[in-house]
């Protein structure tokens, strides 16, 4: 998916003059100004603010006086709950690229093919991604309610001769729970980035590799994967990046428990910087999840080689 | 030609987004000033228009209405206050509010709950004192109220609020089942408790509904206990650092907890359970008792399947006696809710908590039944059996312990909420605990 040469784009006007090209420039640089000034203020200048609180010992309210250097840097280093945190954003990335997105990339597969009824299944699959995070963590409360009474999953449990588990109550069940909660949230979203991609490609390589006596598998495995090469970059990148930075899900349906047990980095700064009025240890929190993301992100495209611009935002 | 008109657009566009960032991003940060010693805000004499702004939590209707109707009299009487009533979810206000708090323009009047959070803002200087208001007049307002209640929202002397209820944490349990595991009377020991939960639990009977995902109802069962054992000087020490969390009275508080957890009393899955959870499962007559504060019956009807909750089948018994303990058996362990008073407060917003805080203003509440008066008379509104008992007991209290959470700074707060559901899940031992309680302490009680 190779757009073409960036300069193109810009070279609106043949006419080489310099006070034509400088008007030129100046009309770019006006356009994009607005955006650049939201862009500032929103997102530029809060990373700043917080890199200057993260220095203080300050509880938000009034200005930060109690200068603490580094400290708050060190201290989340030392403590084990930011371990637990970093550690269980690791196994969700882990799960992510495991189970998550090849079990999206087998239904795009499924459902891009000319199966019966293939809208009605894209469409299934793609509802829960509509449908607010805050809703499905609900959703997925009752769904998991530990008395087979009112929980669905434990009654099916139960009904087939099981034992009614806690899921969200046990602290080796529930990261598993959360991340089916995600799974379950997020897999039509990848489903339909990898049905994008598959759309992109040629009917006729696949054609010709079939002729060519190339058997279902090695066509998938040969042509339809390495075609699908910056789609799958993409999607992986997202889902690393929503993984690093969950929170919403976990927060409502495990507050990060029992006994952090579900911590991740979001819910580990909300709880640190909010809850405990700690928003200058908050703020450290954030710096360090900001240099754990551009630094992955760095490492990605150089890794990757190959540019993508869909990752952009 | 129309590059002329391209340049006119975009600049248009610059223009326009810069004016209205312009126009929002004007809050002004107040530095917090220390105004030394008010004088009693002046009876409300001028004819201005004055806008008093209130958020309160109490969602239900019909008790909302309680607050609008003592809102629509005053207004009534003073054509010049316009009262604006912002009702908030419970968790959605304490978001909103600590949102205004840190951009420094809090409500005229908003909920408080006293304790460490409001300290905060008082340290802040986001609260109006009003101690002289409370002493005009031969302290006519401050007599009023039960000195334990009032003293919950005062700092170093002052006072920043006023409280409107005043509750407890005790046994709400349910005498069907205590009768059908053949118990005929509720326990007044720790030892008999431990008894009952083991008669109970024979029974086939869950003995104890316990929402620990939440924290915070856990955090009763340790703070009783350290209440029972440690006693008031315990607490007091440890909390004015001139005592410690590591005291072993706190780690037997702990311990007491493993005694009960051992038992394996609550119902499946508490660990990840919320508060709603609990209330559901003894609204349905699920379990057998739960440690909880005044409002546990209506939570338990709001709640339960049939949206009635035990009614009559409902008891209430205080927090047993443990044996060896430095605190009394009456001491009694909760809190209540307040007005705290913003700092821009006008004098009329100040009036007009006097007139929520009258005995009349207090049987009203009590009659819709969502608060046990802290003003002396107002107890003429309460019907509910059960709340009367509570009450009672609450007045024979000689220490008023308020909640953990609330007394201590925030962070500590949250530290022994987090720590003691170690306790019950039993990562953390009492001794590791209590550690984490006193280390958060060291660091954050100057």
């Amino acid at each position: 998916m190779s757009l073409p040469a960036i300069p193109n784009i810009f070279k609106l006007n043949r006419g080489t003059g310099s006070p034509r090209r400088l008007q030129d420039n100046l009309t770019i640089f006006l356009f994009l100004l607005p955006g650049l000034i939201l862009f500032l203020v929103f997102v530029i200048y809060p990373i700043f603010q917080s890199i200057y609180y993260s220095m203080f010992n300050w509880k938000g309210f009034g200005p930060a006086e109690d200068f603490v250097g580094l400290d708050n840097f060190k201290n989340i280093l030392g403590d084990k709950v930011f371990m637990i945190a970093l550690r269980n954003a690791f196994l969700l990335i882990v799960f992510s690229l495991l189970l998550q997105l090849p079990l999206s990339l087998i239904l795009a597969v499924m459902v891009g093919r000319d199966l019966p009824g293939r809208a009605f299944f894209r469409t299934i699959f793609f509802m829960p991604y509509v449908i607010s995070e805050v809703i499905t963590a609900i959703m997925w409360l009752f769904l998991l309610n530990p008395n087979p009474n009112r929980g669905f999953v434990n009654a099916v449990i139960v009904a087939f001769g099981g034992e009614a588990q806690p899921w969200l109550g046990d602290t080796t069940l529930v990261l598993p729970s959360l991340f089916i909660a995600l799974t379950w949230k997020y897999f039509g979203f990848h489903m339909l980035l990898y049905m994008a991609g598959l759309q992109n490609i040629p009917h006729e390589i696949e054609e010709a590799g079939r002729i060519d006596g190339a058997s279902a598998f090695q066509n998938f495995f040969y042509i339809t994967l390495p075609l699908l090469g910056s789609t799958i970059r993409t999607s992986v990148y997202l889902s690393v990046l929503g993984s690093i930075q969950q929170f919403i899900l976990v927060w409502i349906m495990s507050k990060g428990g029992p006994v952090n047990a579900s911590e991740t980095l979001a819910t580990y700064m909300i709880r640190f910087g909010f809850v405990r009025f700690q928003l200058g240890y908050g703020s450290a929190v954030a710096i360090y999840m900001f240099l754990i993301c551009v630094t992955f992100s760095l490492l990605y495209q150089r890794l990757t080689r190959q540019p993508d611009y869909l990752t952009g935002l | 030609m129309s590059r002329k008109i391209y340049t006119l657009l975009s600049l248009l566009i610059v223009a326009a987004f810069v004016l209205s960032a312009c126009g929002n991003g004007a809050s002004t940060e107040a530095p917090p000033s220390e105004p030394d010693a008010p004088a009693a805000t002046e009876p409300p004499a001028s004819e201005d228009k004055v806008t008093v702004t209130w958020w309160h939590i109490t969602t239900d209707e019909r008790q909302a209405a309680v607050w609008q109707t003592l809102a629509d009299g005053y207004m009534a009487e003073h054509p010049n206050v316009n009262i604006e009533i912002s009702i908030l979810e419970n968790e959605a206000f304490k978001t909103k509010l600590t949102t205004v708090m840190q951009s420094g323009e809090p409500p005229d009047i908003f909920q408080s709950w006293g304790g460490g959070v409001m300290n905060e803002y008082i340290a802040a200087g986001l609260m109006k004192d009003i101690t002289a208001d409370l002493d005009a007049n031969g302290g006519e307002w401050r007599n009023r109220f039960s000195p334990g209640a009032l003293g919950v929202y005062s700092l170093d002397g002052k006072n920043y609020g006023v409280p409107w209820d005043m509750g407890m944490v005790g046994f709400w349990y349910n005498k069907d089942l205590f009768a059908q595991a053949g118990i005929d009377a509720p326990p007044t020991t720790w030892d008999e408790l431990l008894e009952d939960v083991k008669t109970l639990k024979a029974a086939g009977i869950t003995p104890i509904a316990l929402g620990e995902g939440d924290k915070w109802p856990g955090h009763f069962w340790f703070g009783y206990l350290a209440t029972r054992i440690c006693g008031q000087e315990g607490f007091q020490a440890a909390a004015s650092r001139t005592g410690s969390f590591t005291d072993p009275c706190f780690v037997k508080a702990g311990n007491k907890i493993l005694e009960l957890n051992a038992l394996e009393p609550f119902q499946d899955g508490f660990l990840g359970a919320t508060y709603g959870d609990q209330s559901t499962v003894m609204g349905n007559g699920e379990a057998a008792m739960e440690l909880m504060g005044q409002w546990a019956p209506g939570a338990q009807a709001g709640n339960s399947a049939d949206g009635q909750g035990l009614g009559d089948k409902l008891g209430f018994f205080p927090f047993p006696a443990v044996a060896g303990g430095a605190g009394a058996a009456t001491d009694a362990f909760g809190g209540g809710n307040g007005f705290g008073i913003g700092k821009d407060a006008e004098p009329e917003a100040v009036d007009f908590v006097k007139w929520l805080t009258t005995a009349e203003a207090q049987v009203a509440c009590a009659e819709a039944g969502f608060c046990i008066p802290v003003v002396k008379g107002g107890e003429a509104g309460l019907s509910d059996p059960l709340l009367i008992t509570l009450q009672q007991t609450l007045a024979k209290a000689e220490y008023f312990q308020l909640y953990y959470d609330q007394a201590l700074p925030p962070a500590v707060g949250s530290v022994v909420n987090d720590s003691v559901q170690g306790i019950f899940a039993g990562t953390l031992t009492p001794e590791q605990a209590v550690q984490a309680i006193e280390d958060s302490a060291a660091q954050e009680i100057k």
